[in-house]
């Protein structure tokens, strides 16, 4: 019921080529890939001055109230959202239900060619958590069977 | 629901407060914010409105340190405890790995504790989650208030389930970072058994 979603170095490394062909095709700022209950999962582009985990945790607060305004429409979803911006923008998809990608940009680039791109990346990045979601629910165990309760009272011994 | 990385060798936890309005669970958070190195935490997030009520939700990232070379990360969430705020309740609670029920010990808010965890309990259902079976951990805040009602009333009332349970007064600090590591234990505990 409540699995932990895990991302191995092999995926880790395709999801970010993807974010990285993303960023350099849109011309955008930043492309972030961040999981539905605030995890970020992957970035690409110039992210040093960003805070980037807050930023995952308001855009997935921002994609759960946005589905729950689209259910009391009746709508399953608002599959895209734009944030018009002075300089920057921001454009948010869902992709596949589970993760939301991010793509932050100006004047070097447009909402349209945005748009185009993330529509490609999508359907890539759609593909690619099908693998990581099989993987994860085959593999079943994980780093953490492994650890002991003593590892665990380390953790909290100097606390 | 947890995040393992891999490639950054980080794992990712979501533990959230809950709790009846103005029972301190933004106290907690900005507690536990002001006595953590610099280095340990992230920016604390409040959605508030106005009068400082919380509107969505606080958010603060939080790193405990290593276990087997993983670097382990705890998001703290509260909710909005006000009732009319429960659609935004529902949205926090996905994916949740571990919850802290905060009591308020006074004793007119005890009905407005037994409202909120039962709709803790409704809420967590919706989501496909059974408050039973996750890491939980409650925390009776406000305990040096002159009518705080007595330790044994609230548990009964409160902690049912005889879960691990503490004394708080979030103001002072007192009980809190006991609360936050009884449940990130907790937590970390599932895990292992691969749940």
């Amino acid at each position: 019921m409540n699995s932990p979603m895990v991302l191995y170095e092999a995926e880790f490394k395709q999801i970010t080529t993807v974010c990285d062909t993303l960023h350099r095709d849109a011309s955008a700022k930043a492309v972030f890939l961040v999981d539905k209950n605030g995890q970020l999962l992957a970035n690409s582009g110039d992210t040093a001055d960003l805070d980037t985990t807050s930023l995952a945790s308001l855009t997935a607060g921002n994609i759960a109230a946005t589905g729950g305004l689209a259910q009391l429409l009746g709508e399953k979803e608002f599959a895209i959202q734009f944030h018009e911006g002075e300089k920057d923008n921001i454009h948010i998809s869902l992709v596949g239900q589970r993760v939301i990608l991010v793509v932050i940009f100006d004047e070097r680039s447009s909402l349209g060619l945005v748009r185009l791109r993330v529509r490609k990346a999508c359907l890539d990045l759609a593909g690619l958590f099908e693998v990581i979601h099989q993987k994860a629910s085959e593999q079943g165990s994980t780093v953490f069977s492994e650890i002991t309760d003593d590892d665990i009272d380390n953790l909290f011994g100097d606390g | 629901m947890s995040f393992i990385n891999y490639s950054s060798r980080e794992i990712n936890c979501k533990i959230v407060y809950y709790g009846p309005g103005l029972c301190g669970k933004t106290t907690n958070l900005q507690y536990i914010y002001a006595k953590t190195n610099p280095e340990a935490k992230g920016k604390m997030i409040s959605l508030e409105t106005e009068t400082e009520r919380t509107l969505f939700f606080d958010f603060l990232p939080l790193s405990l340190g290593e276990i087997r070379g993983f670097k382990t990360r705890f998001h703290l969430y509260t909710v909005p405890g006000q009732v009319f705020y429960d659609a935004s309740r529902k949205l926090i609670l996905k994916g949740v790995d571990g919850v802290v029920f905060v009591a308020d010990s006074q004793a007119e808010r005890m009905d407005a504790n037994l409202e909120s965890l039962e709709n803790l309990r409704t809420n967590l259902k919706e989501q496909g989650y059974e408050l039973d079976n996750l890491p939980y951990v409650v925390q009776y805040n406000k305990r040096d208030l002159p009518n705080a009602v007595d330790l044994d009333y609230l548990k009964r009332y409160l902690n049912p389930t005889n879960v691990p349970d503490y004394e708080g007064v979030a103001t002072t600090g007192v009980g809190v970072f006991d609360t936050l590591k009884a449940v990130a234990k907790q937590v970390l505990i599932e895990l292992k058994r691969g749940r």
